[in-house]
């Protein structure tokens, strides 16, 4: 498969429209952030088993990203093991990971500590 | 085209299926739903809020297949932590979110499982016990992540771990007991690469 160009860097993952949050109030209250500037971000890691065709698709219709950039990311999480694919709240990410974990893709979240 | 999804005109997928085709894959999707195992409510009062507000485990799964199905949130490769207390702190976020939202994944993959189960119960097989399974597409989208997670099911129980296993599956001597499952795997990539080319926006 060929990498086509992209105008998206890293940098400029955007979060999807916020939908509904399912988390109680409590789990905030347990699990503070102690950076609440330091926006987190969503990971997915490669998996010998997931097409790289799927993994596209998914980029695509969860995230409404361009083929392009889907593509790359994709080609990221295959060739480096893994790519951040959104960024944003501590919630929008654990929506994002749980979403991903619907798919079947294997996605972390954490602090960005770049 | 056999083993090949093709795009129906106005949406949705089909594709000509075999009698073994069929039960191969509705056997698949019943022990994939067998190894999900049934929901909160199942086992419980008949009260319908009891699932709602029913928690989930906080442990992750010990079989390896549910554990790849349903990973941890907060730690995973090239995430690994620097203390033991930064480690103790993944641990708690990691069994936190699986609280949360663990029963909700089941259900979602037990869902696409069964939409599988149903649809092929659906066919009306010919004389060769063959039959053409139509797939609106919604259903398509419940059959791509079923396909998805029954690969990662076996492809779990083949110790599929880097991209070097997966090339050995195709190398497997024909007496290799792993044979038939790894025939499995390879086809329902087949049938999975086809499906999501019919849906690529």
């Amino acid at each position: 498969m060929r990498v086509a160009p992209s105008g998206g860097s890293m940098g400029d993952v955007t979060a999807p429209a916020p939908l509904e949050i399912e988390k109680t109030e409590s789990a905030e209250e347990v699990f503070a952030v102690p950076e609440p500037d330091v926006p987190w971000v969503t990971i997915v890691h490669n998996d010998p088993v997931n097409l790289m065709s799927y993994v596209t698709y998914v980029f695509q219709t969860y995230f409404g990203y361009s083929k392009d950039k889907a593509t790359k990311l994709m080609m990221d999480v295959h060739h480096k093991g893994r790519a951040v694919v959104s960024s944003g709240t501590r919630e929008e990410m654990e929506r994002d990971v749980q979403a991903m974990h619907g798919y079947g893709l294997w996605a972390t979240l954490q602090q960005d500590r770049k | 085209m056999p083993g090949h999804f093709e795009p129906l005109p106005g949406g949705g997928a089909a594709v000509a299926l075999d009698e073994v085709e069929i039960s191969i894959i509705r056997s698949l999707a019943v022990q994939l739903l067998e190894l999900i195992g049934p929901g909160p409510a199942e086992n419980a009062s008949a009260d319908p809020l009891a699932e709602l507000f029913a928690e989930g485990p906080s442990e992750p799964p010990s079989d390896p297949v549910l554990k790849r199905l349903f990973p941890d949130a907060y730690s995973g490769p090239g995430v690994e932590a620097d203390t033991p207390e930064q480690a103790e702190e993944q641990r708690a976020h990691s069994a936190e979110f699986r609280r949360f939202t663990e029963n909700d994944l089941r259900a979602g993959k037990r869902e696409n499982a069964l939409a599988v189960i149903r649809s092929l119960d659906a066919l009306t097989p010919g004389g060769d016990g063959g039959a053409v399974l139509e797939l609106t597409a919604d259903q398509s989208e419940q059959w791509l992540r079923a396909l998805n997670d029954l690969r990662l099911a076996i492809g779990s129980r083949l110790d599929v771990v880097d991209e070097e296993d997966t090339d050995l599956l195709y190398r497997l001597p024909d007496e290799d007991p792993r044979k038939p499952m790894v025939m499995a795997y390879l086809w329902l990539g087949g049938l999975q690469e086809t499906l999501v080319a019919t849906l690529m926006p």
